[in-house]
């Protein structure tokens, strides 16, 4: 039986380089695929295409190509990557020119596009799937507007001889998805197989997350050498078997506990886990340790796909400003607790315009609030950050915030300090669905023909 | 009595303003113990003051695990919410603090 072996080279934009770099070396890999593109990086990236019109890509782009063309071109390694986010042309011209400048013979470069549903979107009635409203009711708030693409357009590209596949928003299990449709011309409307194929996708899209990364809990779940955590490898057969293991002698482990975990990340109903390409059906899924490092996973399933496509929606939402200060020793607590007393009155008195305001006591109660806390941690601590954060609707309110808190070091209590500010604007995202046909997916080469 | 942290591992995943949490037994003798012991209600119970929505629970004994999607968990979605953990990525820790009733085990 035919196998393909499908490295994941990231898992987030900002992900460690080395991982990537062992595996194009060590990992006896013929696709590595790099998920760089998280739910609001497109949004931030069409702000920056509109200062820069050949900009609007990964900002990491150069330096991973730099770090993993050299070693993929001579043994024949296709790299699949979203890292075009809201430009994927000039990141396929740019992954052009850098291979050009490493002296590596001429390579065909494909940029997915089509993704980019802006002008099919912003007239219309398409109801937000997060709040009450429509697109059009965003007006001019709205930034971007982006179609998860599925694994045809990926898949086509390869079959074309492309090298290098660069993406925009596309599903991130479709990136793996595309090689093994590809490799093994799985048929469109093979819903079993493609669930399988997403079930494998959807395990090594988060990389590190399956190797032992977000997992390590000392005493409970300990996992070696995550300094040198290694990236997965998915080894996958032409009937969708699968088996998830990493390059030998690197940190961290694949285990049926990783997998398990990261089998139930982000998903809701596992029944329906929904992807352009087909609606997976992770229910009967069965993970069995075969060999050290070695976990083989069956049982995905699927369901036709439906007839609409997620859209990614990024708009300015609103701004947010942020004081924090700290207090420590003896009565450090209801120094703390003071000090929030203080900004809430302060806010009040001054009338700081905020629509949404948090008060917390970091290394008290900041993540969990006040009611969990207090149930799991009876005793005071040692030191606490005092944290307010407050949405307003302009910089200037968001500003002012932050100004408050730092007005404590000498207008508060006793010995607090490490002040820290900010006031930021806030792009955030919400979804719509689209009619499947208003997405036309498309090829565009760039490079040798 | 005995922490869900004794008997089952957990992890958090968000979309929008929905949070998700694996809670999945180390040893599949212990599932019928999560079926029964970790319900929604006990959820939705142990997360007051952070959990907004309705909490659903899916379970796939396949690999003796329980899925809880927890709506309105995010403060209003993880790239908007004021929160100093955004994504809720801790919250699959506090879920382990759970009591659960049986007798620690120690084979």
């Amino acid at each position: 039986m035919r196998t393909i072996r499908i490295g994941s080279g990231a898992g987030y934009s900002g992900d460690r380089i080395e991982p990537a770099v062992e595996l194009a070396e060590k990992g006896d890999i013929q696709y590595l695929v790099f998920e760089c593109l998280g739910e609001r990086t497109v949004a931030l990236a069409q702000q920056a295409r509109m200062k820069n019109p050949d900009g609007g890509y990964d900002p990491l782009l150069e330096e991973r190509m730099r770090a993993v063309l050299p070693i993929c071109v001579p043994r024949g390694i296709k790299i699949v990557t979203n890292m075009g986010a809201a430009n994927p042309v000039a990141a396929a011209r740019k992954t052009a020119e850098i291979a050009r400048s490493l002296g590596l013979a001429s390579l065909k470069i494909a940029a997915v596009i089509g993704d980019d549903v802006l002008d099919a979107c912003k007239d219309g009635d398409l109801e937000i799937m997060e709040f009450d409203g429509t697109i059009k009711q965003l007006g001019n708030r709205l930034l971007s507007a982006n179609a998860y693409l599925g694994a045809e357009p990926i898949a086509e590209a390869l079959t074309a001889g492309a090298d290098i596949v660069i993406t925009g928003r596309a599903s991130d299990p479709a990136l793996f998805l595309a090689p093994m449709i590809h490799a093994f011309g799985w048929a469109m409307d093979d819903w079993n197989l493609l669930g399988q194929g997403t079930v494998a996708g959807h395990l090594l899209e988060c990389a590190g997350q399956i190797t032992g990364g977000y997992f390590a809990d000392p005493g409970y779940k300990d996992i070696p050498d995550l300094a040198r955590l290694g990236f997965p490898i998915g080894e996958v057969g032409e009937d969708g078997s699968l088996v998830i293991t990493k390059v030998a002698g690197s940190g961290g482990a694949v285990t049926a506990q990783t997998c398990k975990e990261q089998l139930l990340y982000e998903v809701h109903d596992p029944k329906r886990y929904i992807q352009p390409d087909v609606v997976a059906d992770f229910s009967q899924v069965t993970v069995e340790e075969i060999a050290a490092d070695r976990v083989r996973v069956s049982g995905g399933r699927g369901t036709k796909r439906s007839d609409t496509l997620k859209v990614s929606v990024g708009y300015v939402d609103s701004f947010i400003g942020e004081g924090q200060i700290s207090y420590a020793g003896p009565g450090a607590l209801a120094r703390g607790r003071l000090a929030l007393d203080i900004i809430r009155e302060r806010l009040k008195l001054t009338g700081v315009a905020s629509s949404e305001l948090r008060f917390e006591l970091v290394g008290v109660e900041s993540l969990h609030g006040a009611e969990v806390s207090a149930r799991a941690m009876p005793n005071e601590p040692y030191e606490v950050r005092v944290r307010v954060a407050g949405r307003t609707e302009n910089l200037r309110e968001a500003i002012r915030i932050g100004n408050e808190v730092e007005t404590l070091y000498t207008n508060g209590p006793a010995a607090g300090g490490g002040a820290w500010k900010s006031a930021r604007d806030v792009v955030a995202v919400a979804s719509v669905l689209l009619p499947r046909e208003l997405a036309k997916p498309s090829i565009q080469f760039v490079g040798r023909e | 009595m005995t922490k869900l942290r004794e008997i089952a591992h957990s992890r958090t995943g968000d979309k929008g303003n929905t949070s998700n949490i694996s809670v999945i037994a180390y040893d599949a003798k212990h599932y019928p113990l999560l079926l029964a012991q970790v319900t929604s209600e006990r959820v939705r119970a142990h997360f007051a003051g952070v959990v907004e929505g309705e909490v659903v629970r899916y379970e796939l004994p396949n690999i003796a695990a329980l899925n809880f999607v927890m709506a309105g968990a995010l403060g209003g979605g993880v790239t908007r919410s004021l929160a100093l953990d955004a994504h809720g990525k801790s919250l699959s820790s506090a879920l382990l603090d759970l009591e659960i009733d049986a007798a620690p085990d120690n084979e």
